[in-house]
């Protein structure tokens, strides 16, 4: 490879920021001053570039120290790591939480998606504007989804410097975001994980039942409340046995996608090629989506537990928790409870004691909700764009770093433990007989206790909704989240299972139940929806990078049309909708015409 | 004697094409297979020298079992599959696509799009006069080529050919997201202070005519460029020792641009700056 750099050297800062995470270069090749041995010998090439996957990590460290990525700094960071600068441009141009021209070292994140924007976030947005105009040091970002839907409307606040310091503030008013904004060191402290839990406490839950109860610092805590007693059973039983009791209880992911866990493992557990890996998927970007922020802030070390576990039976030994970007508080309770395992002997070469090996590396996401694909993860990991990958090859032969990878949901890894805590068979009586075990449900929108809920599948969804408190007046209900579809009303016997949504002609997508009144302007979620996935799109399919913006120019131009005017934009909606869902590489394509299109076809919307 | 090494002899598949058996050699993608039976099928991101990014999609085809359409340019054949060309969803989807390729991009230098838009009956108009465009001014930034952005579909080719499948310059790389993806080299300066080393294999790829020689670019703003009164000889370059073939495009006796045979088994289409740009002595005539 054919490696230049410019002229552009970094600035002390931006040097030691890097330096920080790779240690100081070692010489000239990587950027040192020269000295006499560097005329003697070269060093870098293979050895070097495989360090490719620090990339990530690498813009990671500038943009927290300095708030953006000069071209100095990128320049260093590729010398350091042997990476062509151009793909490392390509790269930090790809995340929407990076910059590569200058900006405020304090960015303060205003969620404009769906749950936040039918509380209110154009108001919040155009208030925070008018407080924090040029000069104030302060860049104001439109956003999507948080994850914080449950106290919507919801701003996140990142100041850059040595640490980096964020704040949350939600529910946000003026006020208190430009409040985290202009001193993220002093903004009150997030109420605990459990208050978005309104079933906390209640003893018959399986996947909640420690979040509020246990200290999510303390692994003592987690071990006196049941914690890795799973471990042990699973050591008892041997992979193979895990992996039959995982088939056994019928579980199936949580993700999206609904594929049957047993399978994955034992198809990456049965492959000649090593290393295996595991990935668990917490990018959680779906509008509407916090679940697995609430279960790693409010429980972490089950899914430290359940991630092992996973591990042990796919026959890995290296695990990589990929986390949004946007999420913090989760970031540091992971980050503390896999210190402390692994401190414990939780984690690392012979777990247990059991001469077993496993160890979690925590990778940050970096605003990007394509990544949350399953390919499109392993390339961000490994330091190249989040763009997804064609399959075949399935990640179960070839994944991450072009290995066997086994990548499930947060979600679908601690639901682990109850299986192996309770036996299969007395899982799989939970449910309906294709959805077995319990659901979790994020519930957000026109309800009176917005939260995550745990409910055995086959609940319906009015019964979901009486518990949350759905309020009057009630238009439209959003299941499974920005790629999934609007139910009518009318239509709220629909059976919460992977078969009746189907049925139904909709889907259960990650669990997303985003409710609506009739205060909320149906044209303008839509439009928001459409927004939503052309912004989002990786680019490099056509039907999906075009088709979108087609998309979205015609939702805009019947934003205030109904009927006849309508007709025409809304038959090219449905050819373009149908040859993205026919033809785009991945599901962000296939799906991002899926809400829309319900709600033209169950709600009337231009009628 | 020498003995040609034949590899290991390739298992055939037998499969289906619209109903009409066909057998193929294990690793064939559903396009080669398509191409061997005489069946058309359009392509725009594949290249005959690079792996294909099936980014473009105009080449979809149904395959039984299949819940999407797959891309016939790097599907694998697999033995027993029903594969289906022509049928109304697969015709739809290949519609819809030119015309948001046609609705965005400048077609107008890409050979055969504007015979697939009539058979398709496509109509990029219908999204209207606001429909947004790429709107970019030609980047004319030295005096070997010109990159016209305008006219990329984002095929990835340029990327590849200069990345990991053949150059290993890796200056070129797809920047941004979304419908404000673009290919562009670091920091998305001028090629001049790029990592770019002017061997010109990524203009050798490019389909659409976004990368070109200067000398191309140049002609065609003067209204000179003549493909039909162009001539083609390929000989040896006479540079270096590795010997590459080089094809002299040559209009009105002067050499207007230089490509390299893809069949050829030293080259594969690809030269260096001396084969590909260095012709102007050979047009020295004083
Ligand atoms: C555009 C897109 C975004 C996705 N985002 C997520 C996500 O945030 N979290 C997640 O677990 N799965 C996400 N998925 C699904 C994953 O690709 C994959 O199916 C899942 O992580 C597998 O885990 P599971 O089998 O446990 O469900 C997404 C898929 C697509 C197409
Ligand atoms: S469908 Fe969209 S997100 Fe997926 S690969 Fe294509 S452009 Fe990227
Ligand atoms: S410049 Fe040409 S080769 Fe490169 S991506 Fe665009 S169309 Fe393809
Ligand atoms: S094109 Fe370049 S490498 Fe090939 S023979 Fe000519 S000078 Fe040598
Ligand atoms: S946090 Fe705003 S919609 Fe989810
Ligand atoms: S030619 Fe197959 S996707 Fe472009």
């Amino acid at each position: 490879m054919d490696l230049h750099f410019g002229d552009s050297k970094p600035t002390d800062e931006e040097r030691a920021a890097v330096d920080t995470l790779l240690g100081p270069p070692e010489s000239s090749w990587e950027g040192a001053d020269r000295s006499d041995a560097d005329l003697r010998w070269a060093r870098g090439g293979r050895e070097a570039r495989e360090r490719r996957d620090l990339l990530l990590p690498g813009l990671h460290a500038v943009n927290d120290r300095i708030g953006w990525i000069s071209e100095g700094a990128l320049d260093y960071l590729c010398r350091r790591l042997t990476v062509p600068p151009a793909e490392a441009y390509g790269v930090a141009t790809f995340y929407a939480m990076f910059s590569v021209k200058p900006r405020p070292a304090t960015v303060l994140h205003v969620c404009t998606d769906l749950a936040c924007a039918a509380a209110g976030s154009a108001e919040l947005c155009a208030g925070v504007e008018a407080r924090l105009g040029l000069g104030s040091g302060v860049s104001v970002e439109r956003s999507p989804c948080l994850g914080l839907c449950e106290r919507a409307p919801a701003a996140l606040a990142v100041k850059a410097g040595d640490p980096v310091r964020t704040a949350v503030s939600a529910p946000a008013t003026v006020e208190r975001a430009v409040l985290a904004a202009s001193s993220p060191g002093s903004a009150p402290e997030e109420p605990a994980a459990a208050l978005a839990v309104p079933q906390a406490g209640d003893p018959s839950l399986m996947l909640l039942n420690r979040v509020g109860v246990v200290d999510p610092a303390s692994l003592d805590d987690y071990r006196a409340h049941g914690g890795y007693t799973a471990l042990r059973q699973a050591f008892a039983i041997g992979p193979a046995g895990v992996i039959r009791e995982v088939t056994d209880a019928g579980l199936v992911g949580r993700g999206g996608a609904a594929f049957p866990t047993g399978r994955k493992w034992q198809a990456t557990a049965s492959q000649p090629d090593h290393p295996h890996y595991l990935v668990c998927n917490a990018d959680e970007s779906e509008p509407g989506t916090f679940k697995d922020r609430v279960v790693m802030e409010g429980d972490p070390y089950s899914l430290v537990e359940a991630m092992t576990i996973a591990a042990y039976a796919v026959g890995a030994h290296k695990g990589y928790l990929y986390l949004r970007g946007e999420y913090p508080r989760a970031l540091r309770r992971m980050e503390h409870a896999i210190g402390q395992a692994r401190a414990r002997g939780l984690l690392g070469d012979d777990i247990l004691g059991q001469g077993y090996a496993f160890d979690i590396e925590i990778r940050r996401g970096a605003g990007a909700y394509i990544c949350g694909e399953e390919t499109a993860l392993f390339n961000s990991i490994e330091g190249y764009r989040g763009e997804p990958r064609s399959k075949p090859p399935f990640p179960v032969e070839k994944g991450l770093f072009g290995k066997p990878t086994a990548e499930n949901n947060v979600e679908t890894l601690v639901n682990v433990l109850p299986i192996l805590t309770m036996g299969a068979p007395a899982y799989a009586a939970i449910g309906t007989g294709t959805s077995t075990g319990p659901k979790l449900f994020c519930v957000s929108g026109s309800v009176d206790r917005p939260g995550i809920y745990e409910l055995p599948f086959g609940a319906t969804l009015g019964e979901l909704l009486d518990l949350a408190g759905v309020r009057d007046g009630l238009r439209a209900v959003l299941l499974g989240g920005a790629a999934g579809g609007f139910v009518r009303p009318d239509e709220l016997d629909i059976p919460l299972t992977f078969e009746g949504t189907r049925e139904a002609g909709t889907t259960l997508g990650s669990g997303v139940v985003l409710a609506f009144d009739d205060t909320v302007p149906l044209p303008r979620l839509l439009l928001r929806i459409a927004e939503f996935f052309r912004d989002e799109s990786c680019g490099q399919c056509v039907p999906c990078r075009v088709g979108t913006v087609r998309q979205e120019e015609a939702l805009h131009r019947i934003v205030e049309r109904t009927g006849a005017d309508a007709a025409a934009d809304i038959t090219l909606l449905r050819e373009v909708g149908r040859a993205m869902k026919d033809a785009s590489i991945c599901g962000l394509g296939q799906t991002a015409w899926n809400a829309v299109e319900s709600a033209i076809d169950r709600l009337g919307a231009y009628e | 004697m020498t003995v040609t090494s034949l590899g290991i002899p390739r298992r055939l598949l037998e499969f289906t094409i619209d109903g009409a058996p066909v057998r193929a050699p294990e690793g064939s993608t559903i396009l080669d297979a398509c191409r061997s039976a005489g069946k058309d099928v359009p392509t725009l991101c594949q290249g005959d020298t690079l792996t294909p990014k099936n980014a473009c999609r105009v080449c979809v085809v149904e395959v039984e079992g299949a819940r999407t359409l797959v891309p016939a340019c790097s599907r694998k054949a697999e033995a027993g599959m029903e594969v289906r060309t022509d049928t109304e969803r697969a015709r739809h989807s290949r519609k819809v696509v030119l015309e948001l390729l046609a609705s965005s991009v400048d077609l107008s230098t890409t050979p055969e799009v504007a015979g697939w838009l009539k058979e398709y009956e496509a109509k990029p108009d219908r999204f209207g006069p606001d429909a947004a465009r790429l709107d970019e001014e030609p980047r004319i930034d030295n005096d070997l080529y010109v990159r016209d952005y305008d006219k990329c579909i984002l095929c990835y080719k340029c990327v590849d050919a200069c990345g990991d499948q053949w150059q290993n310059t890796f200056a070129i790389s797809v920047v941004g997201r979304g419908f404000d993806a673009r290919i562009a080299v670091e920091h998305d300066g001028p090629l001049t202070d790029s990592a770019c080393v002017y061997c010109g294999n990524c203009i050798e790829v490019c389909p659409t005519g976004a990368l070109s020689f200067k000398s191309e670019f140049d002609m065609r703003a003067a209204g000179t460029w003549d493909e039909s009164a162009q001539t083609e000889t390929t000989t040896v370059c006479a540079y270096c020792g590795v010997g590459c073939n080089l094809t002299l495009h040559v209009q009105d006796n002067e050499i207007v641009k230089v490509t390299s045979p893809h069949d050829n088994p030293v080259t594969h289409g690809n030269l260096c700056i001396k084969g590909r740009f260095g012709y102007q002595h050979v047009q020295n005539r004083d």
